[in-house]
């Protein structure tokens, strides 16, 4: 594929990523802090999120697997999850935590684990799909080509 | 990180400003960095409140301003926050992901300069010097008040600020020179640079924090002034303008601290967790007189006074002079056992006189005179052993029980009194009205004969008159622990007391007088403490200290007294309050 053909690709995918609602303006903010001091802004950023991440979703596992769920520790570590998630526009994980703390408060266990698993299958969607831009990106950027400052044009 | 002194300031502001992250956080401590060196300023971050606060120690006077996280796990933000306003006098800027307007408003009464949203914008960054300029300005206010501003004024406003500290440079402002701490300055850090003629921020540190709390506690809250703590202190590079400054925001920690204290029942004094005597707390406004260590009775006084015109009312000798401040000055021996307050019954205060005064013509039925000896010299308020005789009648009265007499059209809120004289935790029902009277069962032995004598005063029926709107001077059986409510409360108490006893058989109460905002009640403190089971009215049986604050009350009514706090906001402070 060729480089015009590889930097199209990428902004496609990009932009249905926003359509969709799986990012939002913050990601665009990180791709916009990028610059040539700091090349790989974005990738560390978002690894150390993943990083962390899950980390914070053993955590709650965890919390929501004893005998006598804690729901403010819970609650916290959501509560953490729902600000890192904000970092880097993990827009839908985002929300789902949202929804994960409302279950929390309704000191509900079934709901918490039920929302525990839709904040997982997001988190696990926006990793991927994240994954896969960055290899466009490098392959771009292996190709010679550089990648274009993500715009916002819909 | 912070070059020192220089480095920020050899750029053009704000570029260089030190900026310190924290966050537990970190992909937004990462974000927060980048985004604060695209701003062109220098950046450090933190991921724990505890770790933060050493860096602060440590590099005194290394940051201009901190941006916080307010959920942390080691530390709560807000504590952070209050740290390093006390300590380092440096900005802060809470950020979180909830913007609940209850938590930016917490963030706001714990003094953050700025509350951000996350995710933060870019904009919202470029502007944080602005809260670092402002105080700058206010500290060169501070400063000036004695010297020429002239000069910094038209520099800050002309000059461009590309310039060097404008305000900073030294030159211009000959008043840096005068600052001690300038000299200090250079002492503490190891710059070999000093040339800079910038201002240097005192920084608070624990020591010297310490100090000067020390200071206040000796001097009394509220007779606290910068330069009497310049004194005491005695650190010869802190300069008068720095203590005020300082004792300013210290003000407005114990008044939040005070809020945060729901637990107490009482008024609550001001809790100084660096103030071991109550009578400072006192000094700070009136929620330190409530505050302040319920469980000692002998510091009603700064109790009561605390900031309430009744610190100082209570005093008998300062009454007349104090009715206007707000920030009454407890005595400096707070400590003293509340006897030591309460002059011995026998005495006539200064208090008692104005009661006297106002009630000449009460020569009332009531025979004063009997109680004085039987009124133990418990009252906080210990003013006007006759006085208080003479409201402890009333008051008496009251709780005996069994008074029927309602002055008509007065409303009367009955806080039992039972609870009263059966352990002076009055659960203080009333949230309103400072109701502490507890009584004391000597008292009733003093009041049986009295009765009689005391029939035309309307009583309440066994009931610890809360204050409210109206009420009745003779319920004002105030043995109230609370400083609070009692302040208020005996002064309205005394009032109606004195105008019923002036004409007894008319057993009309005035309302009471406006003048009499228990401002202090109102709000949080009311709702706070009138726990009198926070109170600690170990020397109950003192009703003493109860007519002192009458007396007080109706000098102060009489004159104007200044009322914390705006007397509209506390309806019930319109009346007056009983103290019971």
């Amino acid at each position: 594929m060729e480089l015009g053909q590889m930097q199209g690709r990428l902004a496609e995918y990009t932009r249905s990523l926003y359509m969709e609602g799986i990012l939002d303006a913050q990601f665009l903010q990180l791709q916009q802090l990028q610059d040539e001091s700091n090349p790989d802004f974005v990738v560390e950023v978002v690894s150390l999120f993943f990083e962390d991440s899950e980390k914070l979703l053993n955590d709650i596992a965890r919390a929501l697997d004893q005998q006598s769920v804690d729901f403010k520790r819970v609650d916290a570590h959501v509560h953490q999850l729902k600000g890192s998630s904000a970092s880097v526009g993990a827009q839908r994980v985002k929300d789902a935590c949202v929804a994960f703390r409302n279950c929390c408060e309704e000191q509900n266990v079934e709901g918490c684990l039920r929302c525990l698993q839709q904040v997982k299958q997001e988190h696990y969607l926006v990793k991927n799909k994240l994954e896969t831009l960055f290899r466009l990106e490098q392959q771009i950027v292996a190709a010679g080509g550089s990648v274009p400052m993500a715009e916002m044009t819909f | 990180m912070e070059n020192g002194f220089s480095s920020p300031r050899s750029e053009s502001f704000p570029a260089g400003l030190r900026v310190l992250v924290v966050d537990d956080d970190p992909t937004w401590l990462k974000i927060l960095e980048k985004m604060l060196k695209k701003c062109a300023y220098e950046v450090t971050t933190c991921g724990l409140a505890r770790e933060a606060l050493n860096l602060l120690r440590e590099r005194k006077d290394g940051y201009d301003i901190v941006i916080s996280d307010v959920n942390m796990p080691d530390m709560d933000g807000f504590k952070l926050l209050e740290h390093v306003g006390l300590e380092m006098d440096l900005p802060v800027i809470m950020m979180s992901v909830d913007g609940e307007t209850s938590r930016v408003m917490k963030g706001v009464q714990h003094g953050a300069c700025d509350y951000l949203l996350k995710p933060i914008r870019m904009k919202e960054l470029r502007n944080i010097w602005q809260h670092v300029f402002r105080k700058k300005i206010h500290e060169i206010r501070d400063i000036d008040h004695h010297e020429s501003f002239e000069g910094i004024r038209l520099s800050i406003n002309g000059s461009e600020f590309s310039d060097d500290c404008i305000m900073f440079s030294g030159e211009d402002l000959t008043s840096f020179k005068k600052r001690k701490d300038f000299q200090n300055k250079y002492d503490e850090r190891d710059y070999g640079d000093h040339s800079s003629t910038k201002k240097h921020r005192v920084v608070w540190s624990v020591d010297l924090h310490q100090k000067f709390v020390k200071a206040v506690n000796q001097i009394g809250f509220d007779k606290v002034g910068p330069k009497k703590i310049l004194d005491l202190m005695n650190v010869p590079w802190l300069t008068r303008e720095n203590v005020a400054s300082h004792l300013q925001k210290y003000r407005l920690y114990l008044i939040r601290l005070q809020k945060e204290n729901d637990l107490k029942a009482s008024f609550g004094g001001i809790k100084h967790s660096d103030v071991p005597s109550k009578d400072t707390s006192g000094g700070f406004g009136l929620q330190s007189s409530i505050h302040t260590n319920q469980n000692d009775v002998a510091n009603d006084r700064d109790q009561f006074s605390g900031s309430n015109f009744y610190g100082q009312d209570l005093d008998a000798k300062n009454n007349e002079g104090d009715q206007e401040e707000i920030v009454s000055e407890p005595r400096p021996d707070s400590k003293k056992p509340l006897t030591a307050d309460v002059p011995d019954p026998q005495d006539t205060r200064s208090s008692q006189m104005s009661f006297d005064h106002s009630s000449a013509s009460l020569g009332s039925d009531v025979n004063y005179t009997e109680f004085d000896c039987s009124i133990p010299k418990q009252y906080p308020w210990s003013e006007c052993p006759e006085v208080q005789s003479k409201q402890e009648h009333k008051l008496l009265l009251q709780l005996e029980g069994g008074f029927s007499q309602q002055p008509p059209g007065v409303p009367q809120h009955y806080i039992e009194i039972d609870q009263l004289q059966s352990g002076r935790d009055t659960s203080s029902p009333i949230k309103n009205e400072p109701v502490l009277v507890e009584y004391k069962s000597h008292h009733e032995s003093h009041i049986s004969p009295k009765e009689t004598a005391i029939d035309n005063f309307s009583v309440q029926s066994k009931s610890l008159i809360a204050y409210h709107q109206s009420f009745e001077p003779s319920s004002t059986a105030i043995k109230s622990m609370k400083p609070q409510a009692v302040d208020l409360s005996c002064i309205t108490d005394l009032e109606s007391c004195q105008r019923n006893l002036i004409s007894p058989s008319d057993l009309t109460f005035p309302p009471f007088n406006e003048d009499l905002t228990v401002c202090w009640l109102q709000g949080d403190f009311l709702n706070k403490n009138f726990g009198l089971p926070n109170m600690e009215f170990a020397d109950y049986s003192d009703p003493g200290f109860i007519a002192d604050i009458p007396v007080h009350l109706y000098d102060t009514l009489t004159s104007d007294y200044e009322c914390p706090y705006d007397p509209t906001e506390y309806p019930i402070v319109d009346q007056g309050l009983f103290i019971l």
